[in-house]
């Protein structure tokens, strides 16, 4: 039981539960709770998106993944970074100049809403789910490691937190946790990463020397092709992380918090920038970790041979292996405060797409805004609830490997709706609709019938679909039948949506027309 | 179509914005993709030649210098729109928009 580290943990959860108090006597409209009010910095939305961005599981979980193999931990860092330019260059401007609190008012301006909503608002909940997964089970291994409650204890502790975080503070809150969480890791990580040079003679070539002569790989440890070496799988996973990027929901969303196209301009480079220099560290820990953890036979199970704690603990044995047990504390709270801020922005979406997105504009048009902010809060609580229970059934899969599904699904649902609704004036609700769907089915068949869940988690014995990166194959899918679908529409109303594309271009070249919107 | 967008649409200084910021911005997409799937490509064709030590007596790779790259070029890449966006495009557009909005309350 290590006292600091609950001391801390207390601390953290004391701060954002008193930062959500705060953030609930200034919630009053709808606006307040999707959007903040509008009223966040580009600085501080560029570290409250960092913040979403540097979750748990890329902290923990490639670091682990570089601590087992080596060189190809590194393809989602360089891939989580590479989405960054994209999203700026193509989108967030444009996002901001069109929608109000979801991506989903941006694809549903000159197409059909209805549908659309629900098309985007389901794509939404899928990515949400399967990050939020990723995320609980990387909490409640930290949790069980540490702190020496059982896994479900420590998954439904968090589930009741960010449930109480999302529905009481809703934006201005999230944003909060966010952003205190962002400071707490770039500074932890920081100094991890800082140790680690120091312990091994400020050289990174002593880290990786030390490293290899270690590692079950040795010398090939730099080599790729240890975790995926067909190249077909590499250049999906490479496509999945790029494009994904610019579709997760709960990361698009924060493009509304801020006041105009210019502050979503300004989050992007400082979200990147903080994200670039967060996952440098990680090269250095996720090395460091393979010098210092591996020849400490402590880390390891004496019966199994394996890292106690599984794979995604290695960050949290090195923090121990150069800073002792007041480090290993400090690191598992700032852990532990990632994973509770990155939960409940996702809910947060989550939500968002359930009661704005659904809600609010397809079930019940009539229905006021606080009866909306309450259908949020409800769905608030079902999502956790639904992330406690899988949370639970996933216990043993890879976190980082659980975020690449839902970046699987933002590569090839939210992102090509999105960006051929933006760019492409013959999209048409029902292309968009064909396409959307193919795609979701595609990503999520993949998914079901591929090799880790069909083989790993079910116990079949062959997959159906024997990819384990069905990303490419989901984005090409879901462009080309968006295309198709379009070219092939020639209804009346067709025409009426491509005749809308001119004004939505101009707003959302220009802005204008976005601030009534944002009025509403 | 809306009055007002009408009238920013007559503009020809707004189609010329409009082309130069879409050349801009499509130009800094093919880079940044180009340098990650260069980077991507070797991986999946030629893991070999990112194993290969930057020189010799190091153990630093090509892989991890590629890496390292890939990485300051996506956020260099980030800092030239933003400079651009800042000095160049913010003003056109403020100045078409204005322009427009008088002639919109004018007529």
């Amino acid at each position: 039981m290590n006292i600091i580290a609950i001391m801390m943990f207390l601390g953290f959860v004391l701060v954002t539960l008193g930062v959500t108090f705060w953030a609930a006597r200034r919630t009053r409209t709808t606006k307040d709770f999707y959007a903040a009010g509008g009223r966040i910095t580009g600085f501080q939305n560029g570290l409250a998106i960092a913040g979403d961005f540097m979750s748990a599981a890329t902290f923990l979980g490639v670091t682990g993944l570089i601590f087992s193999h080596g060189f190809d931990g590194l393809i989602y860092v360089i891939g989580g970074v590479a989405g960054w330019p994209i999203v700026l260059f193509l989108l967030a401007e444009r996002l901001k100049n069109l929608g109000k609190y979801t991506f989903s008012d941006a694809v549903s301006l000159r197409l059909q809403a209805t549908p659309l909503r629900c098309l985007a608002a389901t794509g939404s909940l899928v990515a949400v789910v399967l990050y939020l997964i990723g995320q609980m089970v990387g909490a409640g291994k930290l949790i069980e490691v540490l702190f020496h409650v059982d896994y479900e204890v420590a998954v439904c502790t968090i589930g009741a937190l960010m449930v109480l975080y999302v529905s009481f503070g809703g934006m201005i809150a999230t944003t909060w946790v966010q952003i205190i969480k962002a400071s707490l890791l770039l500074a932890g990580g920081s100094l991890l990463a800082f140790l680690v040079y120091a312990r091994l003679g400020f050289s990174f070539d002593t880290i990786l020397r030390t490293a290899m002569s270690h590692h079950t790989f040795g010398d090939a440890m730099l080599a790729p092709g240890h975790l995926i070496s067909d190249p077909l799988s590499v250049i999906s996973l490479a496509t999945t992380l790029v494009f994904g990027t610019a579709g997760l929901p709960h990361i698009l969303m924060r493009f509304f918090t801020v006041r105009d196209a210019v502050e979503a301009r300004r989050s992007v480079f400082f979200a990147a920038s903080f994200i670039g220099y967060f996952y440098i560290l990680i090269f250095i820990l996720g090395f460091g970790a393979v010098a210092l953890v591996t020849a400490e036979t402590g880390y390891f199970d004496p019966a199994t041979k394996l890292l106690v704690g599984g794979g995604n603990m290695a960050a949290i044995h090195l923090s121990h292996a150069v800073g002792g047990n007041v480090f290993l504390g400090f690191i598992s709270a700032v852990c532990f405060a990632t994973i509770l801020a990155v939960v409940s922005g996702l809910t947060l979406s989550g939500a968002s797409a359930i009661s704005h997105d659904l809600y609010a504009n397809v079930i019940r048009p009539q229905a006021s805004e606080h009866d909306v902010v309450r259908v949020s809060k409800f769905s608030a609580l079902v999502l956790g609830a639904i992330a406690v229970a899988l949370g639970l059934v996933f216990e043993n899969q890879n976190v980082a490997y659980m975020v690449m599904l839902a970046f699987t699904i933002g590569a090839s649902v939210n992102f090509p709706l999105l960006f051929l609704a933006m760019y492409w004036k013959d999209l048409t609700t029902r292309g968009a609709l064909i396409g959307g769907y193919l795609g979701l089915a595609t990503a999520v068949g993949g998914i079901v019938f591929g090799p880790t869940v069909w083989v790993e988690v079910l116990g079949h014995a062959t997959p159906l679909f024997p990819h384990k990166y069905p990303g490419i194959f989901a984005l090409v899918i879901a462009f080309g039948g968006s295309i198709a679908g379009s070219l092939l529409d020639r209804s009346a109303r067709a025409a009426r949506e491509r005749a809308g594309f001119r004004d939505q271009f101009i707003r959302s070249q220009t802005g204008v027309g976005s601030e009534a919107a944002s009025v509403h | 179509m809306h009055r007002l967008y009408r009238l920013i649409d007559e503009d020809p200084r707004f189609h010329a914005l409009q082309r130069s910021r879409s050349r801009f911005a499509w130009s800094l997409v093919a880079l940044v993709l180009t340098g990650y799937y260069s980077f991507v490509s070797v991986i999946a064709f030629a893991p070999a030649l990112f194993a290969r030590a930057l020189y010799e007596g190091t153990t630093i790779s090509i892989g991890l210098l590629a890496a390292l790259a890939v990485l300051l070029l996506s956020i260099g890449l980030t800092g030239l729109y933003i400079v651009r966006a800042n000095r160049v495009f913010d003003r056109l557009n403020r100045t078409i928009v204005d322009d427009a909005r008088s002639r919109f309350e004018h007529r």
